[in-house]
């Protein structure tokens, strides 16, 4: 048995440890070790995106992160999209067009979308069909989806304005 | 996942005295390891993240050319303007490799080490006449980057080998490179066939100077002469993109799988080796 590693990182904002075993994801740390749940584990082979986190300001698949590589990094979950009580322009656009039906991909996509509007605040509706390539909704929603991203990038655009 | 052991040497010497140890393997962005590891086809070992070495993560331009740290993900190339325009048929395939996500952690050395006769940056880097700097124990040294695959998941390197730099050359004036590949569908796919071209013009827009490879048509990815030869000296006539597509197709020994017959990969090797020259060579006027 691999010794378990101390491990220290920044979470959402705030300095977190825990300690890891070498072989464990990333995905398996947050949901298990730091009871952030939100994140999804649906393939564990990088195709699916359900897991998808900010890594050091990078859109990464955290089932193929481990998690002892987070030493010393920044890591962003679902679960500091919402400003407290208020939710993210992203999240209140998918309630509003409905984007969504079983859930499982939600917070990965919503978490891929925000790195989308954070490079890119004025996407077109192809470019952020293709950013959200490697997030796979098997409802099959990706219309209101794709609706809701475009709706929340003019939102924040008035915003900034 | 595998049973395994994990650090991440601040220096090049301690990583590579890290591999020497039975089923110890290099980890830059892990979008292969991990998914190799996590399906239990690789024995347990210690993982030796290349990151914290300095200058494994980062681009930098030195004597006109370009290096590039082992372990620098995807997105960061696509991110670098002078690169960019120096290179765009190396970052256009690099990019190519899976999503978002994927690029937020692939690298080009990992591409190339894993060994994947369909690896989407390799053809391009052999067409680039790159080559990578690789750290032992015994010391360092510089190989072209169509010396490190040997076969399908093999590489040439050593116990305590890895690669720590991919250098691409300097660029002289009128030069452009392309990559193309097909998949059946447009977005996150294994190359059936990937071709890389890249060209030099005179100041007349004559080839200068070509260098051809393919991907997934064969164990290894393949610099076929023959197909640069078939375009050195020419204008990218209608008879010099006959001779490029005949010298490609010639070179093709593919497999046929479900993602492609012998008979297919061989005719699209062809048909792509003509469309990238053809771009590359409007890139190479474009850029004086």
């Amino acid at each position: 048995m691999s010794k378990r590693q101390h491990i220290s990182a920044v979470v959402n904002g705030d300095p977190v440890e825990f300690l890891s075993a070498p072989g464990t994801t990333l995905l398996d740390a947050l949901r298990d070790e730091l009871g952030l749940t939100g994140s999804k584990e649906g393939c564990g082979s990088g195709d699916c995106g359900a897991c998808s986190v900010i890594l050091d300001g990078r859109l990464v698949c955290s089932c193929l992160v481990l998690a002892v590589e987070a030493e010393g990094r920044r890591v962003e979950t679902i679960e500091g999209l919402a400003d407290g009580g208020t939710l993210h322009p992203l999240q209140q656009k998918f309630l509003e067009h409905a984007a969504l039906q079983c859930g499982f991909c939600t917070p990965g996509i919503l978490v891929a979308a925000k790195a989308l509007l954070d490079a890119n605040p004025d996407p077109t509706e192809s470019e952020a069909r293709y950013w959200l390539a490697g997030n796979l909704c098997r409802c099959t929603g990706y219309d209101k989806i794709i609706r809701a991203v475009m709706d929340a990038a003019a939102e924040l655009r008035q915003v900034r304005v | 996942m595998s049973q395994v052991d994990f650090i991440a040497p601040d220096s090049a010497e301690k990583a590579s005295r890290a591999l020497l140890a039975a089923g110890a393997r290099p980890l830059s962005g892990g979008t292969d390891l991990l998914v190799q590891l996590r399906a239990g086809r690789l024995p347990p070992g210690m993982i030796v993240d290349l990151k914290r070495i300095p200058g494994a993560v980062g681009i930098r331009q030195e004597v006109g050319g370009f290096v590039i740290g082992a372990a620098t993900p995807g997105m960061t190339l696509s991110e670098h303007r002078a690169l960019g325009l120096a290179w765009p048929g190396v970052v256009e395939a690099a990019n190519l490799i899976g999503s978002t996500q994927i690029q937020g952690r692939a690298s080009m050395a990992g591409n190339l080490c894993n060994a994947s006769p369909a690896a989407d940056s390799v053809p391009a880097l052999v067409a680039a006449r790159a080559t990578c700097l690789i750290v032992g124990t015994s010391g360092r040294r510089m190989t072209p980057v169509e010396s490190i695959a040997v076969g399908p998941g093999r590489t040439s390197l050593a116990p305590g080998e890895f690669v720590l730099e991919i250098h691409l050359p300097a660029r002289p004036a009128r030069s452009g490179d392309a990559y193309l590949r097909f998949i059946p569908r447009t977005e996150m796919d294994i190359a059936v066939v990937g071709v890389a071209v890249n060209l030099t013009l005179d100041d007349t827009g004559v080839v200068l100077d070509a260098h051809v490879a393919l991907g997934a048509v064969a164990p290894t990815v393949l610099l076929v002469p023959d197909a640069a030869a078939a375009l050195i000296g020419s204008k990218l006539d209608d008879a010099a993109l006959d001779r490029l597509d005949a010298a490609a197709r010639a070179a093709c020994h593919p497999i046929s799988d479900k993602r492609g017959t012998i008979e297919f990969r061989t005719k699209i090797a062809g048909v792509l080796a003509r469309r990238a020259a053809v771009i590359a060579h409007g890139r190479a006027e474009k850029r004086s």
